[in-house]
């Protein structure tokens, strides 16, 4: 006879070496079994961002891609509770027909990594805690998570949050699991806050600024009261055979043609409340005498698209890095990787995404130094195929890393979930 | 008084206090310690007065070293230790034990550095929330969680407590808008989450012990993120025949796509108990008053007033102003930020509660709350962050009844359970602290609780950094066998 029990008994399981639970009981089955024979388990949700890190050599593989669906969506609470792997995209499209959306604008690293698109799940933009150009304005992924439930390395369900935004009842757990590479838990479910979409978007372009007047400018923009919500700055690229030269073709649009050099500022919002801001913006940043473009909402849309699907790495064969900098020390870092590597700003200033055909132990090395002096951080985000084992993939403060054990130990005392992936 | 359990008090450490202050002493300035019980007394409570307790010793370092130094040796020797800041906390967050050393980081006050190419601005934990605004105003910045005490509480509780304020729907609260902090471990050790750089790499630490209580370790520097004032900034004064229709108005703003700077909400006794307080000149008849705030550009704010203005009038709205100026924004401010001495000037004593929930469930927990009122016979006044659904019921009692107390506690303990039926939670920003230690079961079950209780460990393994607060120790939802936390051990 099927009874709920029975159905609960059984594992599903792919192969001898890859579960694919279908829920959260399941789940929490799967990791006590895990947890009481010391198996190692790598958790994937689609799959889309397993190139990051270490490559890991685990005895399983806890595939939690049955865990997709919306579970509860209220426009006029501005949240939405989803099971963990719901893909991206879904979510996004389910938004859109309310006029909302997730702000923090989840990156698409499907082109870097695979030269197409793949935003793949919730849960995955979760672990990796990688937002997009509006960082500066509504803060990062791990500012919109409210709520989860997940299993921890022993089995146990687990939750902490809830469907409010205002909420300071225990230890704040959803900061904790964003940026966690699925070392800490298997999250089952996640609650994101929602904010109302712009009804449309303008970019000004001021071209062929030095290196030095463009970080000054970025600066300006990210501190201005005319509230921006994106500004980037691409640079020439290196001119030789070791990157490709795509920026002309990529950001070839009716109202911008590639000259050289530019600075890429985005307002969002009503139509009149943009040419207001647009007007003050110019007077701020002092343009006179500049070459400036102008791109319409279709054209500024496609325009952070690319930028957002960081297409300027598209499938490259190369490395590529991401160095989180104080936005002051931005203009030092691109005087250090001006001509040798291919790269472009973001976050006003704050973040540089960089590749590098090279990368090594000794060329890493001094190039963490470096961004470290800067009191920054730098993560490999892809490594050539040949390489994923070589490097430190994470810059963590040698004090942290007592702690991190700790807490790491906290959720999974026998370091079953992804080992070596980040702790 | 009622009674509160607190963790075993050790004997030995109370007959050991003439070593204890000794070693004190010799870490820091003789003059930074403080043991005689007329010294101590002001340290007894914080802003939840209805608990008091003498702490053992005060001590007051002055530096990072020596909170360190004193940590080292507490831990050494399993002394409790409860940090405390301006002590303006709502929940016993600071409340000493006896055998407790209260850890005041008071002579943390100064301002030590302000970036403008970072946007931020460093500063010690003893700094009030409004000195670091004050530091940029003349910039154009502003430091934008503004908690109603933010005169005179200090940063470093801000951040060991979350707390919000009326911008935090568009600005969030503490946690989204600081970079870095400098953090002492039980053990002495000194170590640095963040810094001016946008989410760290590795653990999230900064957000853990961001609204943490005081059980993870004592902040001794934190890098707040600090912003440009918008440009214009104007309110709406609504009034409402019910609190449905009050209730209705805010979600159709918020589905209206508009997400204003704040959205604040009272009920009818809150908006006579303030107009006759602060002469705001509210619509006395109205039985809800809604205080829209919208900033941006001009045409920005003037498109949304508009906007604002027709859902109102869809909601039967009875009366409606717009600012017209800055002095009648701040006017339109001044009764509602004057809830608590109004409340005070009606009743010997209140009691203010701090739930969190879904918007549109405002009318009925307001019904709720009003039904608990007639059954406890207790009157309340009703303040709400109805933007991000904050609620705030003000129970007035008299204390020198019998059973008072008792009473608006349990009325307080009812309201925050329905909030947590109704999907909401316990707390939106004052902490759970004492006062809520034992409906933490409402929200968390054993599993979660456990979890929690292991990253403490994780981080004080002796249990010593403010104990007795924000998790249960009557074991009401904790499982026997595998809970630490019998009366706190």
């Amino acid at each position: 006879m099927f009874t709920e029990e029975n159905r609960n008994s059984q594992i599903s399981q792919n192969s001898e070496n890859s579960f694919s639970p279908d829920n959260e009981l399941e789940v929490s089955k799967i990791v006590k079994k895990l947890y009481q024979e010391n198996l190692s388990v790598e958790i994937i949700g689609s799959g889309s961002k397993r190139r990051i890190g270490k490559k890991l050599k685990c005895k399983k593989i806890l595939d939690l891609s049955k865990l997709s669906g919306v579970i509860e969506y209220l426009p006029e609470e501005l949240y939405i509770k989803v099971k963990a792997c719901t893909p991206i995209a879904e979510i996004e499209a389910l938004l859109k027909k309310h006029n909302q959306e997730l702000a923090f604008e989840p990156l698409d690293l499907g082109y870097m990594f695979y030269g197409k698109s793949n935003k793949g799940t919730a849960s995955g933009h979760v672990s990796c805690n990688f937002s997009g150009s509006r960082r500066f304005k509504v803060g990062s992924i791990r500012d919109h998570v409210i709520g989860f439930r997940a299993v921890n390395g022993t089995g146990d369900i687990i939750k902490s949050g809830g469907n409010v935004v205002k909420n300071v009842t225990g230890y704040d757990l959803c900061k904790l699991i964003c940026g966690s590479f699925g070392t800490l838990v298997a999250l089952t479910e996640l609650t994101f806050k929602v904010l109302p979409s712009k009804e449309n978007s303008n970019t000004l372009v001021i071209h062929e600024l030095s290196t030095k007047d463009a970080t000054a400018m970025l600066n300006k923009v990210a501190s201005s009261s005319s509230d921006t919500s994106g500004a980037v700055f691409l640079p020439l690229e290196p001119k030789n055979g070791n990157y490709e030269q795509n920026i002309e073709s990529l950001f070839k649009l009716n109202d911008l043609q590639y000259k050289g050099p530019f600075t890429a500022i985005r307002l969002e919002g009503s139509k009149t409340s943009i040419q207001e801001r647009l007007a003050n913006l110019k007077k701020e940043l002092d343009l006179d005498g500049k070459e400036i473009s102008n791109l319409d909402t279709y054209q500024s849309t496609l325009f952070w698209e690319k930028i957002k699907n960081l297409e300027f790495f598209n499938n490259s064969k190369n490395a590529v890095l991401r160095a989180v900098i104080p936005p002051s020390s931005c203009v030092k870092l691109i005087n250090f990787l001006d001509n040798k590597y291919k790269y472009f700003v973001d976050w006003g200033g704050s973040l540089v995404w960089f590749e590098v055909n090279d990368l090594s132990n000794s060329s890493l090395q001094p190039i963490r130094q470096f961004i470290l002096e800067l009191n920054g951080y730098l993560t490999v985000i892809k490594h050539p195929d040949d390489q994923r084992s070589l490097e430190e993939v994470f810059t963590v403060a040698p004090d942290r890393l007592d702690i991190s054990n700790n807490i790491k130990k906290s959720f999974d005392p026998k370091k079953i979930f992804n080992p070596g992936k980040m702790y | 008084m009622t009674q509160l359990v607190m963790p075993k008090i050790d004997k030995k450490i109370l007959s050991n206090k003439e070593t204890i202050v000794k070693k004190l002493k010799e870490i820091t300035n003789s003059n930074n310690v403080l043991s005689h019980e007329s010294e101590l007394i002001p340290y007894e409570t914080d802003a939840l007065t209805a608990y008091k307790q003498i702490p053992l010793v005060v001590a007051l370092p002055e530096t990072t070293h020596e909170v360190s130094e004193i940590l080292k040796y507490c831990n050494n020797e399993k002394i409790k230790i409860v940090p405390r800041g301006a002590g303006t906390g709502l929940s016993g967050g600071a409340l000493p034990l006896e055998d407790s050393i209260v850890l005041n980081l008071g002579k943390f006050n100064k301002i030590l550095e302000v970036d403008f190419g970072n946007r931020c601005v460093v500063v010690q934990p003893g700094v009030t929330n409004l000195a670091i605004t004050k530091a940029v105003q003349h910039k154009g910045f502003y430091f934008a969680p503004d908690p109603s005490s933010q005169i005179i509480s200090s940063i470093g509780g801000n951040v060991a407590e979350n707390s919000g304020g009326v911008h935090s729907l568009k600005y969030g609260t503490t946690t989204n808008n600081i970079l870095g902090v400098e953090v002492v471990l039980m053990d002495g050790t000194i170590c640095r989450f963040g810094g001016k750089t946008y989410d760290s790499e590795g653990y999230d630490l900064l957000g853990l012990i961001s609204g943490s209580e005081g059980l993870l370790g004592v902040i001794t520097e934190i890098t707040v993120e600090i912003k440009k004032n918008p440009q214009t900034v104007k309110a709406a004064l609504i009034g409402f025949p019910t609190i449905e229709d009050g209730g209705n108005c805010v979600s159709s703003i918020i589905a209206g796509g508009i997400v204003a700077a704040g959205m604040e909400m009272m009920d009818k006794v809150l908006i006579e108990a303030t107009d006759n307080f602060s002469k705001a000149g509210y619509p006395r008849d109205a039985q809800a008053l809604l205080i829209v705030e919208l900033d941006g550009t001009k045409s920005d704010v003037d498109e949304l007033i508009n906007k604002v203005s027709e859902i109102a009038k869809k909601n039967n709205a009875t009366s409606l102003k717009i600012s017209n100026n800055e002095e009648e924004r701040l006017k339109f401010w001044a009764g509602r930020k004057a809830a608590f001495p109004a409340c005070a000037a009606m009743s010997p004593d209140y009691y203010c509660m701090d739930g969190t929930i879904p918007r549109g469930r405002l009318a009925e927990v307001l019904k709720e709350i009003n039904r608990l009122s007639k059954k406890y016979d207790l009157p309340v006044a009703n303040a709400f962050h109805a933007g991000d659904g904050n609620l705030h019921p003000i129970i007035m009692y008299d204390a020198n009844k019998e059973k008072s107390l008792e009473k608006a506690e349990e009325f307080g303990a009812d309201i925050l359970k329905y909030c947590v039926k109704v999907g909401g939670v316990l707390t939106g920003e004052h902490g759970v602290g004492v006062e809520k230690r034992e409906l933490m079961c409402e929200m968390f079950n054993d599993n979660d609780i456990q979890q929690q209780l292991r990253i403490k460990k994780a981080l004080d393994y002796n249990s010593l950094l403010n104990p007795g607060k924000v998790y249960p120790i009557l074991k009401k939802c904790v499982e026997e066998g595998r809970a630490r936390v019998h009366r706190g051990e």
